[in-house]
């Protein structure tokens, strides 16, 4: 089985070595294909999972009781700027300030994709139905 | 009648309107200008100042008449895009309202409720120029013989579109925090547990009614910016409340008066009139509205001048004391410090979010502003201000959504 997944680290798990674990105890092979992690933040990594004689589902039941989610990999989450009016409502429960209002004059959110983590927060939160995620 | 430096009347800014000749400024433009020269000379200088506000208005709304069908209807229950609408008018008149979900909203039974589409979204697509689908079902009369009529509209095809909101335009507002264990969704969006974030939905200095706190210059017949057209304030909003406690400015310290408002729907646009899905709490409509401030005098100017830093809004918990109607406040912020992005409550540091759009609310004073310096737009005078005392003692506090 191989297989794409977004791990999402809580903040107090970004210091543990998971990826080591994946490898050394369970024999699965990781390939890191993206991976933001920042202290005090959620940690997000894009990987391709290979099982490969390793044991897959203790694997998922390893990182199931360690508090890190797994999801499939969403292509990612968009905005729709034409529907964006800039109300902040999504600043507050994203939590990698990939929304933010960098300057506080003109309050305009702006959206970083690269800080994205895929979390979904502010899709239910945007009153104004601007963020999208897209599935592959 | 208090003696003024600086007299102007209606008549006189609407002569320089017209010759392209009126100083008009926004309501942040004329803080400095105030500061700066002082209110006598201000108000000599500048005509007119134009203010701008966009955030739900749950108290909004459309009169829509569909057109006579053939054979004729008499509409009992009518549904737009699912939604329904409120017929009990007439043939075919109804009354759309923003905050109706569509029939087959799943509501709060999955909690939180996401209330993707109802009637605020239905005006949104209907000024968009998308078509919306219309079922009316009747009981059948002998002149009105017909039982169900299904068409698609459009705004274009419709023979009179009016919206009218019976409420809209605060006069301050609360800033909403949550003192309980459990996020809350509420009409001031999501506020998380022990008060994570404080949400506030003025936009402060440019927000039209902290320009003008008694209403000198306001009134039935007052021109305004509304939903990207013109309207007009036709009546005191419901639950105008204009004997709130004020600060020594005269800008009330609590929500207080409100303006109803109407205008042509077709004239208006979707960039200032879009639906609202609140999570867990329901749809709404997102109004933009701007009104015109004549500097008819000094006073006019120095109200005019007002700053974040001078107006306050309450703060409430929405955990506890407002779903029970305690009355309690927690305190007053100023918006200045709302508009800093934190405020510090009980010693901790807590976000602030505005949920109305200061990015778009100065969109509407700009517009406002180029539309009057173009000489398109003129002054209305009102026929009669809006009150500013009330007949029977008012509370300090009351559920305002
Ligand atoms: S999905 Fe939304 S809330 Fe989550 S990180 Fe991306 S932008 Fe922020
Ligand atoms: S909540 Fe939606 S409309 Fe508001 S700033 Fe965020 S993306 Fe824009």
């Amino acid at each position: 089985m191989q297989k794409k997944v977004v791990l999402n680290f809580p903040p107090h798990l970004i210091d543990q070595p998971i990826t080591y674990r994946l490898i050394k105890d369970f024999g699965l092979v990781v390939n890191i294909l993206r991976a933001r992690i920042s202290p005090r933040e959620w940690g997000r990594m894009v990987v391709e999972l290979a099982e490969d004689g390793g044991r897959w589902q203790d694997a998922m039941d390893f990182l199931a009781d360690t508090g890190v989610e797994v999801e499939p990999l969403a292509r990612e989450v968009l905005r729709h700027e034409e529907r964006c009016i800039h109300c902040t409502a999504c600043v507050s429960p994203c939590p990698t300030k990939a929304l933010d209002v960098p300057d506080r004059q003109t309050m305009t959110v702006v959206f970083d994709r690269e800080r994205c983590i895929a979390c979904e927060l502010c899709l239910k939160v945007c009153p104004y139905q601007a963020m999208e995620i897209l599935f592959e | 009648m208090a003696n003024f430096q600086v007299n102007k009347t209606y008549q006189e800014i609407n002569e320089k309107i017209k010759q392209g000749k009126a100083v008009v400024v926004t309501a942040e433009e004329i803080i400095d200008i105030v500061r700066r020269k002082g209110e006598v000379a201000a108000a000599r200088e500048v005509d007119v100042v134009t203010t701008g506000t966009f955030s739900p208005m749950c108290s909004s709304g459309a009169f829509l008449n569909f057109g006579h069908a053939k054979p004729p209807i008499k509409a009992s229950a009518v549904k737009l895009n699912n939604v329904p609408a409120y017929a009990g008018l007439a043939a075919v008149d109804v009354y759309i309202g923003a905050t109706e979900p569509a029939a087959d909203d799943p509501l709060n039974k999955v909690y939180p409720g996401e209330f993707k589409y109802g009637g605020g979204h239905v005006i949104q697509d209907l000024v968009a120029g998308r078509t919306v689908h219309l079922v009316a079902d009747a009981y059948g009369t002998d002149c009105y013989p017909n039982k169900r009529l299904e068409k698609d509209i459009t705004l274009k095809d419709l023979p009179n579109a009016v919206l009218c909101n019976p409420r809209n335009c605060y006069q301050n507002y609360n800033c909403a925090v949550n003192l309980s264990n459990r996020t809350i969704y509420t009409y001031m969006g999501p506020l998380k547990p022990r008060a994570a974030n404080a949400n506030y939905c003025t936009a402060g200095e440019l927000s039209p009614l902290f320009n003008d706190p008694y209403y000198r210059t306001i009134g039935i017949g007052t021109r305004i910016f509304l939903g990207g057209g013109v309207g007009y304030v036709v009546f005191p909003g419901t639950q105008h409340h204009p004997g709130r406690p004020r600060g020594e400015n005269g800008v009330p310290l609590a929500p207080a008066g409100t303006l109803m408002v109407l205008g042509d729907m077709k004239k208006m646009s979707p960039r200032f009139l879009v639906g609202v899905s609140l999570l867990g709490y329901g749809c709404s409509l997102a109004v933009g509205l701007g009104v015109p401030i004549p500097l008819l005098n000094e006073e006019m100017a120095r109200f005019c001048g007002v700053a974040d830093e001078d107006i306050f809004a309450p703060i409430v918990d929405y955990g506890t004391d407002y779903p029970a109607g305690t009355g309690r406040i927690l305190g007053q912020v100023s918006y200045a410090t709302l508009k800093s992005g934190k405020m510090i409550l009980d010693g901790n540091e807590i976000v602030t979010v505005p949920l109305s759009s200061l990015v778009r609310a100065r969109e509407i004073a700009l517009l406002l502003k180029e539309w009057i310096e173009q000489g398109r737009f003129l002054l209305g005078e009102p026929v009669e201000l809006l009150p500013t005392g009330e007949e029977k003692p008012v509370p300090s506090f009351s559920h305002e959504s």
